[in-house]
């Protein structure tokens, strides 16, 4: 017992003053949102297309939802036209609004207010994994970890989709999850919420195209918040969680 | 058979073909002789065979011809259990007198059920009550106590196989450090040495390092996350706050190097994505010293806190001949006192340079399967900080050209689950044909199952945190 309290002393006190403080920093090498910059192109060059893995660039738009965060695009464009910040805000409301033009982006915006009203202090999520790698759930159960704490926002995880008031979806929907999704998503009591996490969910990820999964939730179910990453950082998922609840800017 | 070594390829017609009843026979004698059966699949009108001899540090390959049907292996050889389902879900081709022939990755309807008026069916998942991935359980018990478990997965199947054949291409690669998240590296890795092999390239002692230290952060987050889970699952909430947290500063240390948390990006055929400069490196040091020291607190709580042995300890045994017989890899065998681990037995890479010891256990029970893996997290540690310390020099990152045509390439890597094999297969034009992939989870679900037999049902969470396999390395 008193060593169980000693060690608990000595690991002190460690989780984030984020929102009201300052936020965890992020390493050097962090991939946040990009920039894009078009007008250094030159014409008819379509370098980073070809190295992209999923087709998330084309036009001079960058794609969120398919993006993988590897830069191999950065690498390959020969001038410096694409670039990674440390922003690790990037979830949005619209699956339209994921796609980067230049340096503009339009965060996800509030739930209306009776929604609000609803969810605002209390949200209860139910989480289906859908096959994706689980490195997005590995990342999603980090923010029940003392750093995050994820309950001190009334945000929580729950057993049941009976208890929930949404989903949270991760991985493309294989064919062989796509009952088991639908069947939890008729079980949770309305009005409900679709999270849907990662580049798998909102657009197949790397397995995009494959006739064993679809290509996201999207097709399946109405999405009201896309979290952008592969994985999502918990700081990206926290925030556009809150974000959507109205409590954050 | 033929013999080769890890990451050494071979001409596909240098493996020549074995009169099928021979090949079962061959097999069957090698897998009684000590070897183990590391992956076994169909390709073009073959049965094929990678066995691992761990003490001769030697892969022995073979084929055969084969149409419709053959004589099972398993009866012979528990080992290709798991194999021949598979086989006969993915090719139709039947095993004939296999004991329990069905899918193992598109569900089943039909489990095994022991009849009895006191006997009860549990059915859990395939959605859980956690944030977890999709796997259904079916028990047959008596009371609380489980006579059977059957594990039917496959709910994370994407095609992934299926995805590599015909590569390399621009997405292979984010396909392998996808097969299962946590575990970026050592797939990583296991696609790398074999590229680098089929290619000839020559990847750096500098490069060879780097990967060594992802490999092992991976281990120590993934093994420091498990122990405080396990603690988690017993109630004692101290450690499993703190190593929570534990495992973020492992991953953290991984954000450092490249930016993600779980490596993405790290490891690239030829060498490495990322350097690690003199300051970064001091950087690593000191948090690896900072973590370990935290972790030390943390778990040497577990052993000395009564309540937590009284369930650790005689819970999910599995004897040592069981998960010889099974095939088991990993802490889950080594905790059972087999000394199998691919760092050791076949060393490539910086493993080739630097040893590490092979940390086992006797009791085989959840205890052992925890202690393990606090044996090898405070061995990787010393590994990782040495590494750092001594890191030499070289270019990151070799070109790698061309894949030789009509090999065929055996490559292991020791995940911190266990043996990772992957066994790449080019056509006249040195593409991949076949790219067929073993995660340790694969040998390892089935040594979940048997050891549940006669467990009480209410620690069957326990028993399940202590293997924690992976469902999407599985099903692929
Ligand atoms: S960072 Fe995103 S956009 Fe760039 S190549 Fe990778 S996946 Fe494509
Ligand atoms: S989005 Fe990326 S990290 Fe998340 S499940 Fe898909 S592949 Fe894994």
């Amino acid at each position: 017992m008193f060593k169980a309290l000693i060690a608990r002393l000595k690991q002190g006190h460690r989780t984030t003053p984020w929102p009201d403080g300052p936020a965890p920093e992020l390493p050097e090498r962090f991939a946040g949102r990009p920039r894009l910059d078009a007008s250094r192109c030159r014409d008819g060059c379509a370098a980073c297309a070809a190295v992209c893995p999923t087709g998330a660039l084309s036009g001079g738009a960058l794609d969120l939802g398919r993006c993988l965060f590897c830069r191999a695009c950065v690498e390959a464009c020969p001038e410096r036209a694409v670039e990674f910040t440390r922003e690790p805000a990037m979830a949005a409301r619209r699956r339209e609004d994921l796609v980067v033009r230049g340096g503009a982006y339009r965060l996800a915006e509030a739930l209306e207010a009776e929604s609000r009203r609803v969810f605002g202090r209390s949200l209860k999520l139910r989480q289906v994994s859908a096959g994706g790698c689980n490195a997005c759930e590995s990342d999603l159960n980090v923010l029940g970890t003392i750093g995050w704490d994820l309950g001190r926002f009334g945000v929580q995880f729950v057993a049941s989709p009976r208890h929930a008031d949404g989903l949270l979806v991760t991985g493309p929907v294989t064919a062989n999850m796509r009952e088991a999704l639908l069947k939890t998503w008729a079980a949770v009591p309305s009005p409900k919420l679709v999270i849907a996490a990662g580049a798998c969910a909102i657009s197949g990820g790397p397995y995009r195209g494959r006739p064993e999964a679809h290509d996201g939730c999207g097709q399946l179910l109405p999405v009201d918040l896309f979290i952008p990453g592969c994985p999502p950082h918990p700081l990206t998922t926290l925030d556009g969680i809150l974000r959507l609840l109205g409590r954050l800017g | 058979m033929t013999t080769v070594h890890n990451a050494e390829p071979v001409a596909l017609d240098m493996v020549a073909p074995l009169e099928p009843a021979r090949f079962r026979d061959e097999v069957a004698a090698a897998v009684r002789g000590g070897a183990r059966l590391s992956a076994w699949f169909h390709h073009q009108g073959r049965l094929w065979a990678a066995l691992a001899r761990d003490e001769a540090g030697e892969i022995q390959l073979a084929c055969a011809p084969v149409q419709g049907s053959y004589p099972a292996l398993t009866p012979r050889c528990a080992q290709a259990h798991w194999f021949e389902r598979e086989l006969f879900e993915d090719s139709g081709i039947r095993p004939e007198g296999h004991p329990g022939l069905k899918p193992i990755r598109s569900g089943t309807a039909d489990f095994f059920r022991v009849e009895g008026e006191e006997i009860h069916e549990v059915a859990v998942g395939p959605v859980h009550a956690g944030v977890i991935e999709p796997g259904h359980f079916r028990f047959q018990c008596h009371g609380e106590d489980v006579l059977h478990l059957e594990i039917s997965l496959g709910y994370q199947h994407r095609g992934v196989e299926a995805m590599l054949a015909g590569g390399p291409d621009r997405r292979t690669i984010h396909v392998v450090e996808t097969l299962a998240g946590d575990t970026s590296a050592g797939h990583g890795a296991a696609y790398c040495q074999a590229v680098e092999a089929l290619s000839g390239a020559r990847v750096s002692a500098r490069a060879m390092a780097l990967r060594g230290v992802a490999l092992e952060l991976e281990r120590l987050a993934n093994h420091a996350g498990d122990l405080g889970a396990l603690a988690n699952d017993v109630g004692y909430l101290p450690t499993a706050s703190f190593c929570g947290r534990i495992r973020g500063d492992f991953l953290n240390m991984t954000a450092l190097l490249c930016g993600s948390r779980f490596g993405r990006g790290l490891l690239r055929p030829g060498g490495v994505g990322f350097d690690a400069e003199a300051g970064l490196r001091r950087e690593l040091l000191r948090r690896l010293d900072e973590a370990l020291r935290d972790a030390a607190g943390a778990v040497e709580l577990l052993w000395k806190s009564e309540s937590v042995m009284a369930r650790f300890e005689g819970a999910g045994t599995l004897a040592a001949e069981s998960c010889l017989e099974l095939g088991l890899v990993g802490p889950a065998a080594r905790a059972a006192g087999l000394d199998r681990d691919v760092r050791h037995d076949f060393p490539h890479g910086v493993y080739a340079f630097a040893q590490i010891p092979v940390s086992t256990a006797r009791t085989g029970d959840v205890f052992a399967r925890a202690y393990v893996r606090w044996l090898e997290l405070q061995r990787s540690a010393a590994f990782v900080r040495d590494l750092l310390e001594h890191l030499p020099q070289g270019r990151l990152r070799a070109e790698t050209g061309p894949l030789a045509a009509e090999r065929i390439c055996v490559s292991l890597v020791e995940g911190w689950r266990g043996e990772i094999c992957h066994v790449a297969v080019t056509d006249g034009q040195g593409r991949f044909s076949r790219y067929k992939v073993v995660d340790p989870s694969f040998h390892n679900w089935f040594g979940l199952a048997a050891a549940m037999r006669g467990q009480p049902i209410s620690d069957f969470p326990l028993c399940n945190k202590s293997f924690n396999l992976s469902y999407c390395g599985h099903d692929l």
